[in-house]
């Protein structure tokens, strides 16, 4: 499993500084955790209130409204893609970033695959998880295929209509 | 009543038939799978003993080459001479569309005859 | 009709430019099937029974002729020599080779079209009224808002992973014929009321969610009765998002959007659509009026001549051939300018697949669309062709170069008008053949007094529960079904999918392929014995009900 971070052109590798916590496991005194949502609502007080960094971790099936509170002090989101066709963390990943004004970490896990980069760059994501054994490879040219888009999201991207219009 | 691999190739979809090249009268199943497009051409196993080789071997073909995908095992059966599967669907795959016969495999096997090979 | 600018154009090319590489990366071994299915499906390449198939998306159903001369030489050159024109303003190709996909799309590039988004679970092609911008009855021409829903949905970041398929309809015109109901959104042109709903005047939409076909059939619910246009987009991402999270993905056959709503109810979904629409209506979503602009101005009118509105070469001809003057009556349709028709060219020519058109065909409609309708064709999803502006004075030549190339059938709306969808002669999905039993009945009602007799009427034929047929909307609707290998079918009555949309009931037990023809004459005789005036097969069927029918089948009631 490589931890890729996107970059101006393409991608670098960086390593994972989270410690996922298991769902039957305590929360380690210190160190930077990945913690699922459960445990955040369970152990909201003291996980953020820690010095070191607290990320969560988000089923498909858990929308992201609950977070927009504590948003200031998470570090990392990680949304999860069971299967690459379980398209819901698209929509969780728009909402962070667009309607709570997320600017942390926002990471694809799960079943990501160069194929859909490009719609995780265009809805938010800034790094991924990912098994290919081509990673980085993959990363450098294929979102890079279709280069017009026709939807305003938050990535900034000049959408086709804004083109004709030169606004 | 016997059975048969078929399979759908690769390159350009058409369903082809497995025959094993190296033991065509049944045996050790080590044999090299040889897709042909003629039901007539396949090898049909007689018991399920041979047919799961069969099976075993083409999908063995399919991981390995990637030529072929969809690999499965149908029923067929003699008919005046004639294999036939005795699922309707798989009729359809084995001779072509229904509504055009000038189209299947029927009609490839005659213009093959037809020009002589 | 729109065309691409500059943007349009470099997206498809990247995108087969892409597709290319990824049938390398195939052939190569370097993608696996599993792999590799998912990408060939967004590109409109299914596998079926016999070989590949490829989907090439008509948008709303409008073609010009150099676009139907491509298809013509597409499938020359590539195929089989013949398409199949779908219950989705699609064509099918099925005989394409995998090696040869990207050649084909590269093809279908040059002439701005494309099959992206034709499979797989994202928003589909969307569909309209095949006489938009030709029919007397529109209140606007709805392929603006068409090519504005096309453009959005292309590769939509959020919305290529659904819980499954979207589609989307548009109608301009209060005569439903676009089948809006039966669809996931269906959008209806309409004027405010200067009473809540839109100002008094102003043009917009009423927003009609959770119809579909298929297993279980729905048809949908208003949501909202008016939307302002400049909305469109935003109210469609609320729509779509709320989908999205909400859908149910357990279980392919309840995540459609119609279960969703079923499930949810419509006022609560309607509720969740409006919460959602509040965040986003002032975004940059809200169409931009240039564009709106922009886009129109491809849909303008083309410049019609003043013609009086009767021809006499056409009443002259007609008085003196039958056969002419039941083309007319069944395939002509009124137009909005003067002396204009618009004509429909059946693909249902007795005992022939429905739908089919050979590449020589194809290549002689879009002669005559050069000739007769300012280069225009229109695709319909009852899987026939249209002209849509016909100077009346020269239908009389129009019908006999049709007649000479076997596209003069004049049965559009009759019975031997069947849709059908490809059935087991070529789907994988199929428990039946469905061509067959379609080319049964148009053999045995091949009479064209008989036909005339008849009226009005939609058969519509699946070969399995998918519905791609549209059996459950269907005066008689029939669905094969698959009885321990072999082939069977059951019928319903009283669908229909116009704007009196309603859902067909199951007349009762299943009938052998053989028995079929014999139960429609069957049902069709009931019906023109108990007719009263010039009611339809619908309106008969729903003056009586079912029983009458039932006990001529049956014996019983
Ligand atoms: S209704 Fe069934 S058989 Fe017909 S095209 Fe659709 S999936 Fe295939």
């Amino acid at each position: 499993m490589a931890l890729l971070e996107k970059r101006d052109s393409g991608a670098v590798l960086i390593v994972d500084r989270y410690s996922k916590v298991e769902e039957d496991a305590a929360t380690p005194e210190s160190g930077d955790v990945l913690v699922s949502l459960e445990r955040l609502e369970a152990e909201r007080e003291s996980l953020l209130a820690r010095a070191d960094s607290v990320g969560v971790w988000l089923r498909s099936d858990q929308s992201p409204s609950g977070l927009a509170d504590d948003l200031g002090k998470i570090e990392l989101v990680a949304l999860d893609f069971p299967v690459f066709s379980d398209g819901r963390a698209y929509s969780s990943a728009r909402l962070l970033r667009e309607r709570y004004g997320y600017r942390g970490e926002l990471r694809a896990v799960g079943d990501v695959l160069a194929e859909q980069l490009g719609f995780m760059l265009r809805s938010g994501f800034d790094t991924f998880e990912m098994a290919s054994p081509n990673a980085l490879e993959e990363f450098a040219t294929i979102p890079k295929e279709v280069r017009v888009v026709y939807q305003p999201t938050g990535d900034g991207l000049a959408t086709a209509t804004e083109l004709r219009l030169g606004t | 009543m016997g059975q048969v691999v078929i399979a759908s190739r690769l390159s350009d979809g058409l369903v082809v038939f497995l025959r094993d090249k190296a033991d065509p009268s049944g045996g050790a199943g080590n044999g090299r799978a040889d897709w042909v497009l003629q039901l007539a051409d396949a090898e049909v196993a007689d018991d399920d003993s041979r047919a799961a080789e069969l099976l075993a071997l083409g999908e063995a073909d399919g991981a390995a080459i990637q030529s072929v995908v969809d690999i499965y095992l149908i029923e067929v059966e003699e008919e005046t001479g004639q294999l036939r599967p005795t699922k309707a669907r798989e009729a359809i795959r084995c001779f072509g569309p229904t509504v055009r016969p000038d189209l299947g495999k029927l009609a490839l096997a005659e213009r093959a005859l037809a020009a002589g090979n | 009709m729109y065309h691409y600018d500059e943007y349009d154009h470099a997206l498809v090319k990247d995108r087969v430019a892409q597709f290319r590489r990824q049938v390398e990366r195939r052939l190569s071994g370097d993608l696996t099937e599993e792999q590799f299915r998912p990408l060939r499906l967004m590109n409109g390449l299914y596998l079926q029974l016999h070989a590949y198939m490829l989907r090439v998306a008509i948008p709303y159903g409008t073609l010009d002729s150099r676009q139907l001369r491509k298809l013509a030489y597409i499938a020359r050159r590539y195929d089989k020599g013949y398409g199949h024109f779908t219950t989705r303003q699609n064509l099918q190709y099925n005989w394409p080779k995998l090696e040869e996909t990207p050649d084909i799309l590269a093809e279908l590039a040059e002439v701005e079209m494309h099959a992206i988004q034709t499979s797989g679970n994202c928003i589909r092609n969307t569909t309209s009224d095949q006489y938009a911008g030709a029919a007397a009855d529109e209140i606007e021409d709805p392929r603006i808002w068409c090519e504005i829903v096309r453009q959005w949905s292309t590769l939509h970041p959020e919305f290529s992973f659904l819980p499954r398929k979207f589609k989307v309809a548009i109608t301009g015109s209060e005569n439903d014929r676009a089948a809006v109901r039966v669809h996931d959104i269906g959008l209806i042109m309409k004027h405010g009321d200067g009473e809540g709903a839109g100002e008094a005047g102003e043009v917009g939409f009423e927003v009609i969610v959770g119809g579909g076909l298929g297993r279980t059939p729905f048809l949908g619910k208003t949501i909202r009765p008016f939307l302002a246009k400049e909305d469109l987009l935003s109210y469609l991402e609320a729509i779509l998002r709320t989908y999205n999270m909400l859908g149910r993905r357990d279980n392919k056959y309840k995540a459609r959007i119609k279960v969703t709503l079923h499930e949810t109810g419509a006022e609560e979904f309607a509720r969740l659509v409006e919460e959602e629409w509040a965040e986003i209506k002032e975004s940059s979503l809200k169409l931009p009026k240039p564009e709106m602009d922009r886009i129109a101005a491809h849909f303008v009118p083309p410049e019609f001549r003043a013609l009086e509105s009767r021809a006499t070469a056409e009443e002259e001809r007609a008085a003196g051939d039958p056969a002419f003057a039941s083309w007319v009556r069944n395939n002509i349709v009124e137009h909005k300018a003067s002396g204009y028709a618009i004509a429909n060219i059946s693909l249902k020519p007795v005992g022939l697949p429905p739908g089919d058109a050979t590449s020589e065909q194809m290549d002689l409609v879009a002669d005559l669309a050069d000739e007769y309708s300012f280069g225009e064709i229109r695709v319909t999803h009852t899987q026939n062709l249209v002209l849509p502006h016909v100077e009346r004075s020269r239908l009389p030549e129009l019908y006999d170069r049709l007649l000479a190339a076997g596209l003069a059938t004049a049965n559009v709306g009759l019975l031997s008008d069947i849709i059908c969808c490809p059935g087991l002669d070529y789907c994988t999905l199929a428990s039946a053949r469905s061509i067959p039993i379609s080319t049964q009945i148009s053999e045995r009602f091949a009479d064209q007094g008989r036909l005339d007799l008849v009226g009005q009427m939609q058969i519509k034929i699946s070969g399995c529960i998918n519905a791609c047929g549209h059996h459950h909307v269907g005066h008689i609707g029939i669905l094969g079904v698959d009885r321990k290998g072999e082939e069977h079918y059951q019928i319903q009555l009283g669908g229909s999918a116009s704007e009196d949309a309603s859902l067909g009931k199951i007349l009762g037990r299943g009938f052998s392929a053989d028995q079929v023809v014999d139960v429609v004459e069957q049902l069709v005789d009931v019906y023109v014995e108990l007719r009263e005036g010039d009611e339809r097969f619908i309106d008969t069927y729903r003056r009586v009900g079912q029983a009458p029918f039932k006990e001529k089948v049956y014996g019983t009631a």
